[in-house]
């Protein structure tokens, strides 16, 4: 029965690399808890949301100018010359806005959400990180979510937005580079985490 | 009796709009703290504060991401468009820089798989007790500083390859906006069932 060796073969193939993670179950997402609610209610809720902070504040939802502002007010606390003399702060003037607060909001809104549902995390490891690069890689953790706040926010201001601003707000506008920069931040993403989680 | 007070009202009304004109920003900040409550509230709910759900968008195993981006997109698209056209909210749409945009959003996209929280959904991490976040945050500040440092050479150059200004996909392939949406809404829905039949999570 030769088509049996095949199937054998085939099955190898297609399962070797989860066999590989055997020893550390631990670095597949779906073993960890999902969502409270529907992704689909959620996103509704959210294109609903966007609606509103439309109507009633003549603004999109988005995320990352809020932390150029920020960043903008502690530079100022450092060198106020310095910080107005940059061309993107003489634009953007470095002051609490709407994005701002929206931003204070979500952290507030989300710890709301995890306390009513009991998801409250406390914790400074995620468990999927720890599965992979061990209990004892804080050190390490810190440093990638450092550099990659960095990398994010720069590439977000270059490009324009983030994964709320593009990836939202933009795309439901129908704007070219917002479609653009979104499809590029899921090709750098994926190229990442793949090397990353599955090398 | 009744004459006068009406002439105080009319004597003080110059008066109370500087005061209306300081409120209309507060009530604006207000608002927007409101908004940010709803939208963390729905992030958290929604399960992309969470580390693996994130990590597992860009590993292919966890779609959680992409639905909800998906049917936000499509809410908000019909919703926005539906506003627009009955006058009652302006669009904003960000410009198209090509280089700019694939630069900044490959870049984006590294640091995104790096942190695994986006900026939005970092704050929400942060406020379900992920404490892994406050590095990102302090990431995003000096990030979006380094940015402000380089912002007048990237204006000079990079910004400027391949800017097309506010140019939307119907623009660009030359469709009027409601022909647009007609195929484009329903083809956006049609993949998100496909997501939902094909995917577990």
């Amino acid at each position: 029965m030769k088509w049996h060796s095949l199937v054998t073969a085939a099955a190898a193939v297609l399962f070797l690399p989860g066999l590989t993670f055997a020893d550390s179950a631990g670095t597949d997402p779906r073993m960890y808890p999902g969502s409270a609610w529907s992704p689909y209610l959620v996103g509704a809720l959210i294109g609903v949301l966007s609606m509103l902070t439309f109507y009633f504040s003549d603004k999109p939802l988005g995320a990352s100018t809020a932390y150029a502002r920020i960043a903008g007010m502690i530079g100022n606390l450092f060198s106020r010359r310095h910080t107005e003399s940059l061309k993107f702060y003489q634009t953007n003037k470095p002051k609490v806005n709407w994005e701002v607060m929206l931003l204070v909001g979500v952290v507030g809104g989300a710890f709301l959400a995890a306390w009513m549902g009991g998801e409250l995390t406390g914790e400074w490891l995620p468990p999927m990180w720890a599965a992979r690069f061990g209990t004892d890689s804080f050190g390490l953790r810190m440093v990638a979510a450092l550099v990659g706040g960095v990398m994010m926010a720069f590439g977000s201001r270059l490009a324009g937005g983030c994964t709320s601003g593009h990836g939202i707000s933009g795309t439901m506008q129908l704007s070219v580079g917002s479609w653009i920069a979104v499809i590029c931040f899921f090709i750098g993403g994926i190229a990442t985490a793949m090397s990353m989680f599955r090398l | 009796m009744n004459d006068s007070t009406a002439e105080m009202a009319n004597t003080k009304s110059p008066e109370v709009k500087p005061n209306e004109a300081q409120e209309a920003p507060a009530k604006q900040l207000m608002l927007g703290l409101l908004f940010g409550i709803l939208f963390g509230f729905l992030l958290q709910k929604g399960g992309v504060a969470k580390y693996h759900v994130l990590i597992g968008a860009l590993l292919l195993v966890d779609f959680t991401v992409m639905k909800v981006m998906l049917t936000a997109i499509i809410v908000g698209m019909v919703g926005v468009f539906a506003l627009n056209s009955l006058g009652l909210v302006k669009l904003h749409i960000k410009p198209t820089r090509y280089a700019a945009n694939v630069l900044g959003g490959l870049i984006f996209g590294v640091g995104f798989a790096l942190l695994s929280y986006c900026p939005g959904t970092g704050a929400a991490a942060l406020g379900q007790g992920n404490y892994d976040a406050l590095a990102g945050v302090a990431g995003l500040l000096l990030g979006s500083y380094l940015y402000a440092e380089a912002s007048g050479f990237l204006g000079r150059t990079v910004e400027k390859w391949g800017n097309r200004g506010k140019l939307t996909l119907p623009e660009l392939l030359g469709i009027p906006l409601r022909a647009f949406l007609i195929v484009c809404v329903p083809v956006l829905v049609i993949v998100l069932v496909i997501l939902d039949r094909m995917t577990v999570r």
